[in-house]
C-alpha cells in the first residue's frame, strides 16, 4: 500500500526526524533468522524495511551485499519464501511500509502481473526494481498501480536534470537518491553535494527523497538526515550478519546495536 | 577506404531499423540497467552514431584493421577436408589469422578508438577465452589507454597463455573469484567497475550483448567479416554459398559473419552453441535449447535460468562460449526462422579440433571447433556442388594445453 510510505514520510517530516531506511537482504542468513533481525529492526523504530531479494547475479552489489545474497540463495531462499517473510512481519508490524529491492529477471521470470499480486497479497508496499530504468518500466509501473504498490526510482548523480520529468512520471512512494557512483557497500565519507541534489530532485518530483548508498555511523546518517527525508543504510546492517556468521545471537545484538547508534539513541 | 565498413547509404537499409530507438530487436534487447549507467549508455550511442557517419573516424579504423589487425583476412578453401568429407565445398573464413589470434579485435580497435573520441582514458573489459582481453590490452597499449582485464578465475586456469599476453602488453588483469568464475561473473565485476568509474572509464564490451547500444556497437564492427566474404566468394565462385556456420557465445563473430547475407534466403546461416556434456541443467551452454525469456546484465534475450529466474551454471570445454545468455539479434533472426541454431558437445568439439588440425594444418580455437564440428557433418550431408564457409573465429594456439589436459595427453 503507497498510504503506509506516505505515512512514514509525513510521520518523519512533523517529527523532524529522517525516516530511517533499513536495507537488509531477505532470508540472510535463513528464513527464521531474517525475520528475527527483521523483528529487531522494528523495535529500535526504523521508519520503512527495504528487503532486498537475493538474485545470482547482483551486478549493482558490492561484496558485503553479494555474500548476503549467497548466504540466503544457500539457505533456500525463493521468491514465494520472500512472500511469507513479509506476511510474518506483517503480523508485528501492522504499519510498517515495507518495500523489496530486486533484479527484474525475478520479477519478470513468475510474470509480472502475477509478481505484483502476490507481493501486495502478502502485504508489500513498493517495488524498487534496480535494473528497470524507467524507459523500461510502463508494464510493471501499470501492473502495480493496479495493485497500489509504489514503484520506487533510483536518481544517480549521473542523471541529468532532462531526466528528472521522466523519473517522476513513473515513481511513486519515494525517490531514491544514490549519492554516488558506485556498487552498494560501506564508505568513509560523503560525496559534498547532496543538498544541492536533493533540492533539485525536490524541485522537480513531488515525491520525499532519501539518500543512500555508503552511510553508516551516526554523523552520516546526521548530516544526510538534514537535506534528506529519509536516509537509507543497507551494507553497515548486513555486515552485522556477516562478522557474526554461525552465532545468531551476536548478530541480533550488533545489529540492535547499530540500529541504535544511527538513531542516536 | 570507409567503403570497406559502414557505406552510409547501407545504415539507411531495412535491417539497420534493428535496434529501433528504445534499443530492442523485436522483443529482444533494451536497456536494463541501474540508473546511473542509464545516461552514460545514452551518450555512447550519441557519440557511436556520430562516428559511424563520420568518414574520418572509418579511414582511421580502415587503416587499424588493415596494418595492425592484418585485414583482409583469407577465404581460404579447405580442399583436403572437402575431399575427404566428400560432400560440399568447404571454405574457411580465415578470422584466426588476425593480430591476436581472433575476430575480437575488430570490435576492441573500434570501440577503443570511439573511447578516444569521447575522451575515455581508462579502458575496462571482461573476457572468456581471453581473445577479447587480448585484444583490448593490445589495442590499449597501441593507443597509449589504460587498461583493466577482468577475467573468471577458472577461464584464468584454462586459458593461462592469454593471461600472460595481457599482461605483457601492460594490462592489469583482475581475477573474479564469485560464482562459477567465468564469462558471466567476470562481466558482473567489469560492470561494477564501471558503475563506479562511468565518468572516466569505457567499457569495452566483447560480444554482441548486454545493455543497447553495445548490441549494434559489436556486431557493425564485426559486420567487416560477412562483407569481406561476400565478395570473396564472389569473386572465387561467381555465385553465393549455400550455407554459412559459425558459433555463438555470444554472438559477435557469428552476427558479423552472417549480417551481409541476411537478404539472401538461399544462404542458410547457422550459428553453433556450446552442448557441453549434453543437453541437461548445469551441462551445457545452449541457450535456444534450454533457455527461456528473461533480463541478465542489460539485456532481454533467452537465458538459462531456473523457474525463480535465478541463473543456472553452465558448462562448456570452450570458455568462450560458456555464458548463460545469447545475443538478441540471434534471438530475433531465430524467431523469423533466419538464422538457425544447433550444438556440439563438448567431444564432437574436441574431435573437430583434431581433424582440422590433422587434415588442413590449422588448429582453431575450440570456440571456432564448434562450428566446425557442425560443419563436418554437415558438408557430408550436402552434394559436391554446394558451398559451406565456416568462419575461423580464433585460432587454438590458447587451447593446445587445455585440450591436451581434457583428451588425457599431458
Ligand atoms: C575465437 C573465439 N570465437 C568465438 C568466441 C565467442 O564469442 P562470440 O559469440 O561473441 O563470437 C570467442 C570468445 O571468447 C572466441 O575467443
Amino acid at each position: 500500500m503507497t498510504q503506509r510510505i506516505q505515512d512514514t514520510f509525513t510521520h518523519s517530516r512533523t517529527t523532524g526526524e529522517p525516516c530511517f531506511i533499513a536495507y537488509l537482504c531477505a532470508g540472510d542468513p535463513d528464513f527464521d533468522t531474517s525475520l528475527e533481525l527483521c523483528r529487531i529492526l522494528v523495535e529500535e523504530g526504523v521508519g520503512l524495511l527495504e528487503l532486498g531479494i537475493p538474485f545470482s547475479d547482483p551486478l549493482a552489489d558490492g561484496l558485503t551485499n553479494q555474500l548476503a545474497a549467497q548466504r540466503a540463495l544457500a539457505n533456500g531462499m525463493t521468491a514465494d519464501r520472500s512472500f511469507q517473510l513479509v506476511r510474518e512481519i506483517r503480523k508485528f508490524a501492522p504499519d510498517l511500509p515495507i518495500i523489496f529491492y530486486t533484479y527484474y529477471n525475478l520479477v519478470f521470470a513468475r510474470g509480472e502481473k502475477e509478481y505484483v499480486r502476490l507481493a501486495a497479497e502478502a502485504g508489500l508496499d513498493g517495488l524498487l526494481t534496480l535494473d528497470l530504468p524507467p524507459e523500461e518500466a510502463d508494464s510493471l509501473v501499470a501492473a502495480c498501480q493496479e495493485q497500489d504498490l509504489a514503484n520506487v526510482f533510483i536518481v544517480a548523480p549521473t542523471t541529468p536534470p532532462e531526466r528528472y520529468a521522466l523519473i517522476g512520471k513513473k515513481a511513486s512512494g519515494f525517490i531514491y537518491y544514490v549519492s554516488r557512483e558506485g556498487v552498494t557497500g560501506e564508505r568513509k565519507d560523503l560525496p559534498t553535494n547532496i543538498a544541492e541534489s536533493v533540492q533539485n530532485i525536490r524541485q522537480a518530483i513531488d515525491l520525499p527523497v532519501a539518500v543512500g548508498f555508503g552511510i553508516s555511523t551516526r554523523p552520516q546518517f546526521e548530516q544526510v538526515g538534514q537535506v534528506a527525508d529519509g536516509v537509507v543504510v543497507g551494507s553497515a546492517l548486513v555486515n552485522c550478519i556477516a562478522r557474526n556468521e554461525g552465532q545468531p545471537e551476536k548478530m541480533k545484538e550488533a545489529l540492535r546495536a547499530k540500529a541504535r547508534e544511527l538513531l542516536g539513541k | 577506404m570507409s567503403s570497406l565498413l559502414f557505406p552510409s547509404s547501407e545504415t539507411d537499409g531495412p535491417r539497420f531499423q534493428h535496434p529501433d530507438v528504445t534499443g530492442r530487436f523485436g522483443p529482444y534487447g533494451g536497456m536494463f540497467v541501474p540508473e546511473t549507467l542509464v545516461t552514460p549508455l545514452l551518450d555512447l550511442e550519441k557519440a557511436y552514431r556520430e562516428v559511424r557517419e563520420d568518414p574520418a573516424f572509418q579511414d582511421e579504423l580502415a587503416l587499424l584493421l588493415k596494418e595492425y589487425a592484418g585485414r583482409p583476412t583469407e577465404l581460404y578453401f579447405a580442399e583436403r577436408l572437402t575431399k575427404q568429407l566428400g560432400g560440399a565445398k568447404v571454405y574457411f573464413k580465415r578470422e584466426d589469422l588476425l593480430h591476436t589470434g581472433a575476430h575480437k579485435i575488430n570490435n576492441a580497435l573500434g570501440q577503443a578508438l570511439l573511447a578516444k573520441r569521447m575522451g575515455k582514458k581508462r579502458i575496462i573489459a571482461e573476457t572468456g577465452a581471453g581473445q577479447h582481453g587480448i585484444a583490448t590490452a593490445s589495442v590499449c597499449a597501441k593507443l597509449g589507454l589504460e587498461c583493466v582485464i577482468y577475467m573468471g578465475a577458472e577461464d584464468m586456469r584454462r586459458q593461462s597463455l592469454n593471461v600472460y599476453r595481457m599482461r605483457l602488453c601492460g594490462a592489469e588483469v583482475k581475477g573474479v573469484e564469485s560464482g562459477q568464475k567465468t564469462l558471466k561473473e567476470a562481466i558482473n565485476e567489469a560492470m561494477r567497475d564501471w558503475v563506479t568509474n562511468v565518468r572516466s572509464t569505457h567499457y569495452i564490451l566483447g560480444s554482441a550483448l548486454g545493455s543497447h547500444p553495445y548490441p549494434m556497437i559489436v556486431r557493425d564492427f564485426h559486420r567487416v567479416i560477412g562483407r569481406e566474404t561476400r565478395a570473396q566468394i564472389l569473386e572465387k565462385e561467381g555465385r553465393l554459398p549455400d550455407e554459412l556456420v559459425a558459433c555463438v557465445g555470444g554472438g559477435s563473430n557469428a552476427i558479423g559473419f552472417f549480417f551481409a547475407f541476411l537478404d539472401d534466403p538461399q544462404v542458410r546461416l547457422t550459428g553453433v552453441e556450446a552442448g557441453g556434456r549434453g543437453i541437461e541443467k548445469g551441462e551445457h551452454a545452449a541457450r535456444f535449447e534450454g533457455g527461456k525469456l528473461g533480463i541478465l546484465q542489460g539485456c532481454k534475450t533467452y537465458i538459462l535460468q531456473n523457474e525463480e529466474g535465478q541463473i543456472d551454471l553452465t558448462h562448456s570445454v570452450s570458455a568462450g562460449l560458456d555464458y548463460a545468455a545469447v545475443g538478441p539479434e540471434h534471438a530475433f533472426y531465430r524467431d523469423q526462422n533466419r538464422i538457425h541454431f544447433a550444438s556440439a558437445s563438448d567431444e564432437k568439439a574436441l574431435h573437430a579440433f583434431r581433424e582440422c588440425a590433422r587434415v588442413e594444418g590449422i588448429i582453431p580455437a575450440l570456440e571456432s571447433s564448434h562450428g566446425f564440428a557442425y560443419a563436418i557433418e554437415r558438408a557430408k550431408e550436402l552434394s559436391s556442388d554446394k558451398i559451406l564457409i565456416v568462419n575461423m573465429s580464433g585460432r587454438g594456439d590458447k587451447d593446445v594445453q587445455e585440450a591436451a589436459r581434457v583428451m588425457g595427453e599431458l
